[in-house]
């Protein structure tokens, strides 16, 4: 009972607080929210609706050679502990080098978000124990961050139609530099943890964004535009299901005109189908809590995936004082740009800001526009092109090698390819239909040499992936049109030889 | 390599002319060590590693080829500074056992030029105190306790039991290092300075102490006590040598960002004749509640020397100096509590048997590996880094700190080339005396002359200058501009000529040879 598209839940909500007597179970539902942002209908008690109000940490791993303050690689899925320092591990008496590469990435996200890059932040130490927290504090930035006041737009479509697209604007509160923890590993039959640091010390860039999220999909939206952008820049690999983007969500409700409620905090979601889920869940639990005289804890939980439900996470008892501190072993970081860069200074050792912002690639939102304008198609199609890895270039590839319009051969990649992709869980790279082959097809096609009805029985084939090509299966399964006139009219004297009767029933009607 | 010829350590004359191999160096070393093991100035010897490294430096000399002047050179490390393959301990049960897989980069320098490490010195708990007195191995004897000079001036007493009961702390922190150099054991040692730890047990051995400015010497390698106050020391016997081994430790070092990226060049001292164009600056506040009438004369009649031989000397007000110490506790015991937190017996040290939780075993580990001074410093440093704390104690001693910085900056910029004061309140005390207080008040009386430099950042010198009437050292200290250590040891060298500190006749009772006095050997001189 899924419900897409803006006002979907909020309006049953409201209908069922005008008298629908069975409310579905929890987590069977999504929820969605106005697009408009502006207040959604009332719930259960009928009095006053309710404002939901989604804010995101996110935090990105960034991609570089080595960790942010060590010389340690940085690789997925090692093996156990091959990945560590001296300082990774908090042997006593090591201290931390600055990873200029990290702080690149950095500035470039933060210029990317359209944010003020601060030319002097400064580093922290956050305090807590934890077993894979070897130093039992981490360094980040919690004083004066290095990017701050920036904005990320993303768009949503309302009611599921790609055709009403709307654009939202979330305000980025900062980007900061901090380590990231390694990872503990529990054996619960053995009732031992078992600490991984590979990851411990790997540079994150965390962005914080501002609450002007109202639902799962907006959350879910504006982290896959992020995740588009990091990539991009280059600045995180962003893939989520590695644990290069990790989302928490803080999520609450309140009537219109009010304080913000009480907010929970949902952590640890680790990719955007989950995010959308665990928003909308928390949302309606916090809604349905409230409005049977209930109060909204401000606490951590976590999304169970399986069962569809945010519960809350046991390992935190009250509330942490992390005893923060300035980092004493970092200088503050300086950043420069073209005019306050000191003539005499080593360029290597310093990062020139107006340097990066000049090399700037292409962000996500002008590529879709450059789609469109190039192309002539349409922009709901330059966010399907973006949003699925590799699409564009596959889309482009294809184009390159047929003379069909692109407006025309959009058609074959977002209804044909696309969704056949879809339905076999299978992402671009693995499509079992190269760009050219498809090109070969729609060739033919273009040419008239096939209908589109043939086509498609070609395509049909061409998954299959047994390596023929589109002319060698048109040619096996007779599939050409014939275009010469001879050759149609002797087939239809054949057709209509021998069978008077007919002929004759059916030209009297 | 990149010392000048015209720099010299005493001994190396003898090494390079041949006198003395470096072999027969570090065996006499070795033998001292031995024989003054009641100090307890070593926590551990590494006696096999330093004939290895010792022979190696022989061969160098034969080829003709040594590395510098510290060639051959017997040397001693605090044993808070990392050094691979040795133990590394902080004299606590924490690291007991704990061998790092790195040197120190003061340490690897030192290694590089050829020095031979004899071993690791004894000190308080993670450097916490100023007696070293409080190590998991036992307290540190003043060699002066055992000295011709002391046995004359106190009160005779003719048993054995009283002598035992009479010797006199070294002070801390590194009253290892200061130990050791005093005996003759080695010719330079490393202490780390946070609050004084170097100058002020090299006031109570009669050794130089050199605490250089901060940023100059690399901290890698170092176990911090206060990262933003921390810096490694120089023990040397005179001031002529611990210019040599600041020149050979001094400069940037890519693995410690808060190190200057100006290039250092190594300097040699000039013998200097004229003082008339110093200006020295007797700072008032530097009358400390506590300070010893004969501390005070000596301190006066070293100004007369200034003053007399040409000098422009000036008393100077450091206003901000008397809040140092409460200043510093708050931000020393912060920072405790932070670079402590990695101890939590996971990946290195004691571990607790504990095991019903992780939380539980970090309890007990912490429990179990820190004496009660470090306990009790996590403890204040976390209540003060508490949010509801932090405005008033971290943020407030921050802002103090800066006073008392910006104290120096104007002492000196009103033409202030040199501070002098006194290094210690006192002379050293005996320890059934010093045990009497705890390590808290301890550490607030005694490193009340010596702290605000490292607040400041400034570089400082203990120079021996005199005997007490007990006959027991007392020095001086000086505090230069931030990065002028040349102008410092300059003024240093030729006070150090002034003042003719007598050298210490120690009397060593050895099993087989009886009194043995190290002042006979000519290569100690």
């Amino acid at each position: 009972a899924a419900a897409r598209g803006c006002g979907g839940v909020w309006r049953r909500a409201w209908q069922r607080g005008a008298g629908d007597p069975a409310p579905a179970p929890r987590g069977q539902r999504a929820v969605a929210c106005n697009a408009r942002g502006g207040a959604v209908p009332a719930g259960k008690s009928g009095l006053a609706p309710w404002v939901p109000v989604v804010g995101l940490e996110i935090h990105a791993q960034i991609s570089s050679n080595s960790k942010l303050f060590s010389g340690s690689q940085v690789q997925f899925a090692a093996a156990p502990n091959s990945l560590v320092s001296f300082f990774d591990a908090s042997l006593p008496g090591t201290l931390p080098v600055l990873n200029r590469r990290c702080v690149e990435a950095a500035v470039m996200t933060g210029l990317a978000l359209n944010c003020s890059i601060n030319k002097r932040s400064l580093f922290d130490r956050k305090h807590y124990f934890y077993a894979d927290l070897p130093a039992g504090y981490q360094i980040t930035q919690q004083r004066v961050p290095i990017a701050v006041n920036g904005s990320l737009s993303y768009s949503i479509c309302i009611d599921n139609k790609m055709s009403q697209m709307v654009t939202k604007t979330v305000r980025i509160k900062q980007i900061q530099l901090e380590q990231d923890s390694g990872k503990s590993l529990h054996d619960d039959t053995r009732n031992q943890t078992l600490v991984d640091l590979n990851r411990a010390g790997v540079g994150l860039m965390e962005v914080v964004m501002e609450p002007d999220m109202c639902c799962g999909e907006e959350a879910a939206a504006a982290v896959r535009e992020l995740q588009l952008i990091l990539q991009t820049l280059g600045s995180s690999q962003a893939v989520m299901a590695e644990g290069q983007l990790r989302v928490d969500a803080n999520i609450s409700v309140h009537h219109p005109g009010e304080h913000y409620g009480v907010r929970t905090e949902v952590k640890n979601i680790n990719s955007l189908r989950f995010l959308a889920k665990a928003v909308d869940y928390e949302i309606q639990r916090q809604i349905e809590e409230l409005e049977n005289g209930g109060t909204i804890l401000n606490e951590t939980r976590a999304f169970d995936s399986k069962l569809g439900c945010t519960v809350p996470m046991r390992d935190k008892e009250g509330k942490q004082d992390y005893r923060f501190m300035p980092e004493p072993n970092l200088p503050p970081l300086i950043l420069y740009d073209a005019k306050s860069l000191p003539a005499n200074m080593n360029h290597q050792q310093v990062v020139n800001v107006d340097w990066i912002h000049e090399r700037l690639p292409d962000l996500p939102s002008v590529k879709r526009a450059k789609l469109v304008e190039q192309y002539g198609i349409l922009p709901e199609h330059g966010f399907t092109l973006l949003n699925e890895d590799g699409l564009t270039e596959f889309f482009e590839n294809v184009v390159k090698q047929t003379q069909m319009k692109p407006k025309k051969v959009i058609g074959w990649i977002l209804n044909d390819l696309l969704s056949y992709l879809k339905q076999h869980s299978l992402t671009v790279k693995e499509s079992p239909v190269s760009s050219f082959l498809l090109a070969d097809l729609l060739n033919l096609l273009e040419k008239k040499e096939i209908s589109s009805t043939a086509a498609k029985q070609v395509l049909a084939e061409l998954w299959k992936g047994e390596g023929k090509t589109p002319f060698e299966i048109v040619k096996e399964k007779k599939l050409e049109l014939i275009q010469d006139q001879k050759e149609l009219e002797q087939i239809c004297q054949e057709v209509i030889d021998g069978r008077e009767n007919e002929v004759i029933m059916m030209v009297l009607g | 390599a990149a010392l000048k010829g015209g720099l010299r350590f005493q001994v190396s004359a003898a090494l390079k002319e041949g006198h003395v191999t470096p072999t027969e160096l570090c065996q006499r070393c070795l033998s001292l060590i031995k024989s003054t093991k009641f100090l307890n100035a070593y926590i551990t010897v590494a006696e096999e590693t330093a004939l290895k490294q010792a022979e190696e430096s022989e061969k160098r000399y034969r080829r003709g080829q040594p590395l510098g002047v510290l060639d051959g050179i017997p040397i001693a490390v605090k044993d808070n500074f990392n050094t691979a393959g040795i133990e590394t301990t902080c004299a606590s049960n924490m690291l007991k056992g704990y061998i790092s897989p790195y040197n120190a980069t003061v340490v690897q320098k030192l290694l590089d030029q050829g020095a031979v490490l004899l071993g690791k010195t004894n000190l308080d708990e993670f450097a916490m105190g100023s007696g070293s007195t409080d190590g998991v191995f036992g307290p540190v004897r003043n060699p002066w306790s055992y000295s011709r000079q002391y046995k004359e001036k106190s009160v005779p007493k003719s048993h054995s039991e009283d002598e035992e009961s009479n010797w006199v702390i070294t002070g801390g922190s590194s009253g290892g290092s200061a130990a050791a150099v005093s005996s003759f054991t080695c010719f330079a040692a490393l202490g780390s300075d946070t609050g004084g730890s170097t100058r002020n047990p090299a006031a109570h051995c009669g050794v130089v102490g050199l605490k250089p400015t901060y940023g100059l010497i690399s901290r890698h390698g170092l176990i911090p006590l206060v990262n933003s106050m921390d810096v490694p020391g120089i023990l040397t016997r005179c001031v002529d040598d611990a210019a040599v081994v600041l020149g050979s430790l001094a400069g940037h070092d890519p693995k410690d960002s808060t190190t200057i990226q100006d290039n250092f060049k190594p300097f040699e001292l000039p013998n200097l004749t004229d003082v008339s164009k110093l200006s020295i600056g007797i700072p008032k506040e530097y009358h400390a509640p506590g300070l010893s009438s004969e501390i005070l004369a000596l301190w006066s009649k070293a100004a007369d020397l200034f003053k007399n031989a040409g000098a422009k000397v000036v008393e100077v007000s450091l206003p901000h100096t008397r809040y140092s110490i409460v200043c510093y506790h708050v931000l020393c015991t912060a920072e405790v509590a932070s670079n402590m937190a990695r101890f939590d017996g996971l990946e290195y040290g004691h571990r607790s048997d504990m095991n019903k939780s992780t939380e539980s075993m970090y309890a007990a580990t912490r429990r179990e590996g820190f004496n009660d001074v470090v306990r009790g410093r996590i403890l204040s440093g976390n209540y003060f880094l508490l949010k509801q704390n932090y405005e008033n104690y971290f943020i407030k001693a921050q802002k103090v700190r800066r006073l008392i910085a910006n104290d120096f900056v104007k002492v000196f910029g009103s033409g202030v080339d040199i501070l002098l004061t006194p290094t210690t309140v006192s002379d050293a005390v005996p320890y059934m005396e010093f045990i009497k207080e705890d390590n808290r008040t301890r550490s607030a009386q005694d490193d009340i002359l010596t702290q605000a430099a490292n607040m400041a950042g400034l570089p400082a010198i203990n120079v021996p200058t005199g005997l007490s009437e007990r006959g027991l050292p007392v020095g001086l200290q000086f505090i230069g501009r931030s990065f002028q250590e040349k102008q410092l040891l300059t003024v240093a060298k030729w006070f150090e000529k002034q003042v003719k500190f007598p050298m210490i006749q120690l009397e060593v009772k050895r099993h087989d040879h009886g009194a043995f006095q190290h002042q006979k050997s000519a290569f100690f001189s």
